[in-house]
């Protein structure tokens, strides 16, 4: 062993560089942030778990009647959409889903504008909101259903419930934290007070609607699910359910991965928006 | 007398009586001050002294502040603030034109950038721009309404020593091709010195000094006669030059 003193030059042969010992070559210092992403990264994961999940069932270690083969379940989901069955009840799943998520997408913008621009908006909005989230809107369901029937209106209401109010709190909080120091420039550079909400309040509120937005398409599919399976007499929750009763796992498992899809897909195009909306960011990740 | 002269006397800013407090504590205490227009004024004063709170009176942007007095301020009036301002979201151009209205807004933006040196940077985001560029852009986006009256509360502050000198020559070349009328807040004597025709010094709540530069323009740095108005300045702020 030997003791390095500072001054000392390296002992051992360092072919790069000076052998001068007063001149050291400066090196970039160890980034913090994570720098470049890889391309398609993202689906790094789920592929080696697939290759994973592959592998154990072509070894016969998995029960395939807890866990089918993914080709197995491949086959069910193809069979299943021949048959016309699936099809029918990914659109049933996908009309409520959308249309609970629209709604609720509409209200909680609105209501996030009245209660973040207006006193008086504010005072009746805003109080209202903040109990209506101290519930767990799945609570409501049974109340739901006496009120509106067990048909899609109510499963469409609790989606929009669902959907509402992360969009609500995460704007309203965005456009209630407008820094004032922008309030001040656009009096100062005489703005109408349209103007000032469509040039300064909005675009500064932005990332936090973006938020919210995710949330909410998150909130969307669980509202989804969890309303299928309680009770419904279409959509893919109801196909689970059917499944679950005659033990058919390889039909589960296509209900899955279908909401996975629509996970997936949902998050990512929302991601898309948000990337070329919020361009003006310079983040971490970018 | 004819009327463009009686234009060229009257007071762009009048002041008559103006008090400003918080919480009970008087800040401005019954402040009396004409700024002709087309002046370059420079307000001095210690940190404390109320210089922001008189550029927000005059601005019009101090709501909520207890306070009386009349005040009287053109209608196209612009502010610099300490920080650039510039909204993050938008790149420089509109953030230049913001509230600028008209049909030639756009070409007015375009030129008073290529005035304060940022020509070909319009698209560029505010985050991509340096300190002193965004100051200049907030420069920019002050003489697109061609005011009237110029507020700048530390305009350079947050600009190191070198930026500052080049920012002072382009402000007082603006302000000789626009001729508003300017009141500057700086804690720098010689900025004011050397910016300014007219230095004003706020002390406990009034104008304790009000004092004309009567040297020619472009000033040095170096000007030996300028020592005198700087020692006058700041005997005026309490600071006694004593190496000891
Ligand atoms: N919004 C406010 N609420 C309470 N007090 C305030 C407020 N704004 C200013 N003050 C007080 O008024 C006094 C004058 O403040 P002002 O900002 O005008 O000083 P200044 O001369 O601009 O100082 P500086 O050179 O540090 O910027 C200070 O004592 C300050 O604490
Ligand atoms: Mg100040």
């Amino acid at each position: 062993m030997t003791t390095v003193t500072t001054t000392t030059t390296p002992a051992a042969p360092a072919p790069a560089g000076p052998a001068d010992g007063e001149e050291r070559q400066v090196r970039r210092r160890r980034r913090l942030s994570p720098g470049r992403r890889l391309p398609a990264a993202r689906m790094l994961g789920p592929v080696l778990v697939l290759l994973l999940w592959a592998a154990a069932s072509a070894a016969g270690l998995l029960d395939p009647g807890a866990i089918p083969a993914p080709w197995t379940v491949l086959e069910t989901g193809a069979r299943l959409w021949t048959e016309g069955t699936l099809a029918d009840d990914i659109l049933t799943s996908l009309r409520r889903a959308g249309t609970g998520f629209a709604l609720g997408l509409t209200a909680g913008i609105v209501l996030a504008l009245a209660a973040g621009l207006s006193r008086a908006g504010e005072a009746l909005i805003d109080g209202s909101v903040q109990l209506n989230r101290a519930v767990p809107t799945l609570g409501l369901i049974p109340l739901f259903i006496l009120w509106l029937g067990i048909g899609e209106t109510f499963k469409v209401a609790i989606i929009a419930i669902v959907v509402y109010i992360p969009i609500y709190l995460n704007t309203h909080a965005a456009l209630s934290g407008i820094d004032h120091r922008f309030v001040e420039l656009a009096e100062v550079q005489g703005l109408s007070r349209p103007a000032f909400v469509r040039q300064v309040v909005v675009p500064g509120a932005l990332p936090g609607f973006f938020v919210g937005l995710r949330l909410g398409v998150t909130g969307s599919w669980l509202g989804l699910v969890v309303l299928e399976q309680i009770n419904a007499t279409s959509g893919l929750g109801y196909m689970m359910f059917q499944a679950q009763n005659y033990g058919q796992t390889d039909v589960i498992l296509v209900g899955l991965v279908v909401y996975g899809v629509f996970g997936l897909v949902s998050d990512t195009l929302v991601r898309l928006i948000e990337r070329r909306v919020l361009s003006w960011r310079r983040t971490l990740s970018s | 007398m004819a009327p463009h002269a009686e234009q060229l006397t009257r007071p762009a800013v009048r002041l008559r009586g103006l008090t400003r407090s918080f919480a009970g504590r008087t800040v401005l205490d019954g402040i009396d001050l004409d700024l002709p227009a087309g002046q370059f004024t420079a307000l001095l004063g210690h940190s404390g002294s109320g210089k922001s709170t008189l550029l927000r009176a005059v601005a019009g942007i101090d709501h909520g502040v207890a306070g009386g007095g009349t005040l009287t301020a053109p209608e196209r009036v612009s502010v610099v603030f300490q920080d650039s301002r510039l909204l993050p979201w938008r790149r420089v151009l509109p953030n230049v034109l913001l509230g600028a209205a008209g049909g030639d807004a756009e070409e007015r933006g375009r030129a008073a950038l290529a005035e304060v040196g940022l020509g070909g940077r319009e698209r560029a985001w505010p985050s991509e721009l340096s300190g002193g560029e965004a100051q200049r852009a907030a420069l920019a986006r002050s003489l697109v309404r061609e005011p009237e009256l110029l507020l700048a509360d530390e305009p350079f502050g947050a600009l190191d020593a070198l930026t500052r000198i080049r920012m002072h020559g382009l402000l007082r070349r603006l302000w000789e091709r626009h001729r508003p009328c300017v009141l500057l807040v700086t804690h720098d004597v010689d900025e004011a010195i050397v910016l300014a025709d007219r230095v004003l010094v706020l002390d406990r709540g009034r104008i304790g000094l009000d004092l004309a530069i009567d040297r020619p323009h472009p000033r040095s740095y170096r000007d030996p006669l300028l020592g005198e108005y700087r020692e006058r300045l700041l005997t005026a702020l309490g600071v006694t030059e004593d190496p000891a």
